[in-house]
């Protein structure tokens, strides 16, 4: 599978090139969230920011009363916990078009509880007029920023760096409000997104060898939830529904889709995997999503509970699972 | 339309502005004692800096708002098509001109008496002070007359009028941006991370008015958490720093002739926070919320009033 390095930071050159109204803010994490490339090319809008985040907050959403763009770039802990009235009272309050790219999701740094963004999502969810994306790969990440914007409201991004798995095909772009749908078969459903999509494939790969096929969605917008695709998929799972969320499962995918399956009374079976209630700590990113039960494995077990059959997937078949790109059957 | 243009019986324009200080603490008494409550200590202390702010510092047009204030029209944003600005009050947006930004929103009484005072406000609009479905709110938001932003949660206004005055340069637009702000916003971590960014980033079209007033909910600033030496602690984080006494409306006004490039400026104005209305002393030293304990209490106020009122005939 194709592995592409810095995906953010040449993106964010390139597309921001023509579009003067956009400007950057950098929580003195300017390499660490990719905007050092962006700084270097265009010093005149790139704004030093320093640790001074629930300044910048509000900062950026006066740039954006004037009619700019400011792509607010920080590990997004220090975004949504330690600013979020200034997200709430500055920003999505007046509905403005502020971007906030919040790096560090979860299980992928080493960094420990205070740089693991375990619970964005349950914490911005509540905020009226923001919309919650996820980039999960190389496509989503370097087709973000035009997907969003067109948004007339403030966003934030689940935001992915370094090194990055090409998941989906580069002509099929991260959409706003469309949840991608990899496959149309099987009598259980899983919705994944972010870092749970490529174990989700994995999982997919060793059960389709035990002629097992799930029906799978990978989810790019939390909110808002309203993708018909979701609701139809979820209408399908005859045998349960599974999330997959790089998050606590309070409050994240997990429960968007509890309150879809009870808002249409469809009585599906409804499993969560992600975290589980609980902080995480610093280890490697395969580490921690097996302690806590976010990988290929977890879905593989929760599959086989939900079926009540032991496929006798050994750890061997675990680790060598190879992934091909993963074609999104929807026409765009 | 408004008095203090009457110029026949006004000798200056210092006396226009005392003047339009003393309507504003005359119309806030009022509303208080009709609501039997109110943010009075704030109008009292407040008075002289916003008048003067009003008719001799900031350069706005004419207000484009309403003269009665429209209702509530429902939360801001390209979501709602009918929501609109407070700022409206404050005249149009143009480069050259100036904005006006109230950071502690619990003056928004004190700011509404002062559209009035000025002409960009009907005294009947004060009538919806408070009122389920009006946009004059008590803590008004970025709907109520006046007012642009949100600003009752205390240090994100002036962050945003950074933002605002950055934005500004960025544009090549020569206004300013004034900020309104009380000392007790001096306790909050964000308003110095806004200083800090303010003079990193040379936003030298950024002017703040602070009423220091030495009040807050709990009681006297120096008994809650101690600010002083506030000029000390501004000029450290690179500010230039104008001290005035709050109730003379020439040193108000004179305060930014002394501006000089590359910092913001700001502008500690000293008040008393029962100026002009000293039976408020007796109720001290917690006045951040006047209601009248009992109905004697409301009838001399009442007389206070109309004291005030022959004053001014």
């Amino acid at each position: 599978m194709e592995i592409l390095s810095q995906v953010h930071a040449a993106n964010l050159v390139r597309w921001a090139k023509d579009k003067p109204e956009v400007l950057v803010l950098s929580g003195d994490l300017t390499a660490p969230t990719e905007a050092h490339l962006f700084r270097d090319a265009y010093p005149d809008r790139f704004f030093s920011m320093g640790l001074t985040e629930q300044n910048f907050m509000s900062v950026a959403a006066g740039l954006a009363r004037e009619g700019f763009v400011p792509l607010v770039h920080t590990f997004g802990v220090f975004m949504y916990r330690r600013a979020l009235d200034q997200i709430a009272i500055s920003i999505a309050y007046p509905s403005l078009r502020v971007r906030m790219f919040g790096f560090l999701p979860g299980v992928t740094t080493p960094g420990g509880v205070t740089h693991q963004a375990i619970d964005d999502i349950a914490v911005l969810r509540g905020l009226p007029n923001l919309t919650l994306l996820e980039c999960a790969d190389a496509t989503e990440t370097a087709s973000v920023l035009d997907a969003i914007h067109p948004l007339p409201g403030p966003v934030y991004v689940r935001m992915i760096r370094g090194d990055s798995v090409r998941l989906f095909p580069a002509d099929e772009p991260l959409r706003v409000g469309q949840a991608r749908v990899l496959s149309r078969e099987g009598e259980i459903t899983v919705f994944s997104s972010g870092a749970c999509t490529e174990e989700a494939l994995k999982a997919r790969t060793l059960l389709a060898a035990r002629g097992v096929a799930l029906r799978h969605l990978h989810v790019s917008t939390l909110k808002p939830f309203d993708d018909p695709r979701l609701l139809e998929a979820a209408a399908q799972a005859r045998r349960g529904l599974i999330t997959m969320e790089n998050h606590t499962i309070l409050g994240g995918l997990g429960t968007a889709t509890a309150e879809l399956i009870a808002a249409h009374g469809l009585g599906v079976r409804l499993a969560r995997l992600g975290i589980r209630d609980q902080f995480l700590h610093g280890a490697s990113k395969p580490y921690l999503m097996r302690e806590y039960g976010l990988d290929a494995r977890a879905l593989v077990r929760q599959v086989e509970a939900l079926l009540h059959t032991d496929f006798a997937i050994g750890e061997d078949e675990l680790a060598a699972v190879a992934l091909g790109a993963a074609h999104s059957t929807a026409v765009a | 339309m408004a008095k203090f243009v009457s110029a026949e019986v006004m000798t200056s324009w210092q006396e226009q502005t005392r003047h339009v200080a003393h309507g504003i603490r005359c119309r806030v008494l009022q509303v208080t004692i009709e609501h039997n409550g109110g943010y009075l200590s704030q109008a009292c202390s407040s008075a002289d800096i916003l008048a003067t702010l009003y008719t001799r510092v900031m350069r706005l047009g004419p207000s484009q708002g309403p003269l009665i204030p429209r209702p509530y029209p429902g939360a801001p944003g390209p979501q709602n098509p009918a929501s609109f600005n407070g700022r409206i009050y404050n005249g149009p947006t143009a480069p050259d001109l100036d904005r006006f930004i109230l950071s502690p929103s619990h003056y928004a009484l004190a700011l509404y008496a002062t559209l009035v005072e000025t002409g960009r406000l009907a005294p009947e609009g004060l009538e919806q002070f408070n009122r389920d479905g009006s946009s004059v709110e008590m803590i008004g938001a970025e709907h109520s007359p006046g007012i642009e932003i949100a600003g009752g949660s205390f240090g994100q206004a002036l962050a945003q009028a950074a933002g605002i005055a950055m934005a500004r340069k960025l544009h090549a637009e020569t206004g300013c941006v004034y900020v309104f702000m009380s000392d007790g916003e001096f306790q909050e971590g964000q308003t110095w991370e806004t200083l800090l960014t303010a003079a990193f980033h040379k936003v030298d079209n950024l002017r703040v008015y602070v009423d220091v007033n030495g009040q807050q909910v709990d009681g006297r600033m120096d008994r809650v958490m101690n600010l002083e030496p506030i000029q000390a602690k501004l000029e450290a984080f690179g500010m230039q720093v104008v001290r005035v006494n709050g109730h003379d409306v020439a040193a108000l006004a004179e305060a930014i002739e002394h501006h000089g490039p590359g910092r913001p400026l700001i502008v500690l104005a000293y008040t008393q926070p029962s100026r002009g209305i000293a039976l408020m002393q007796e109720r001290g030293p917690n006045l951040h919320y006047i209601r009248f304990r009992d109905e004697a209490e409301r009838q001399r106020y009442r007389d206070h009033l109309r004291a005030m009122h022959a004053r001014e005939a």
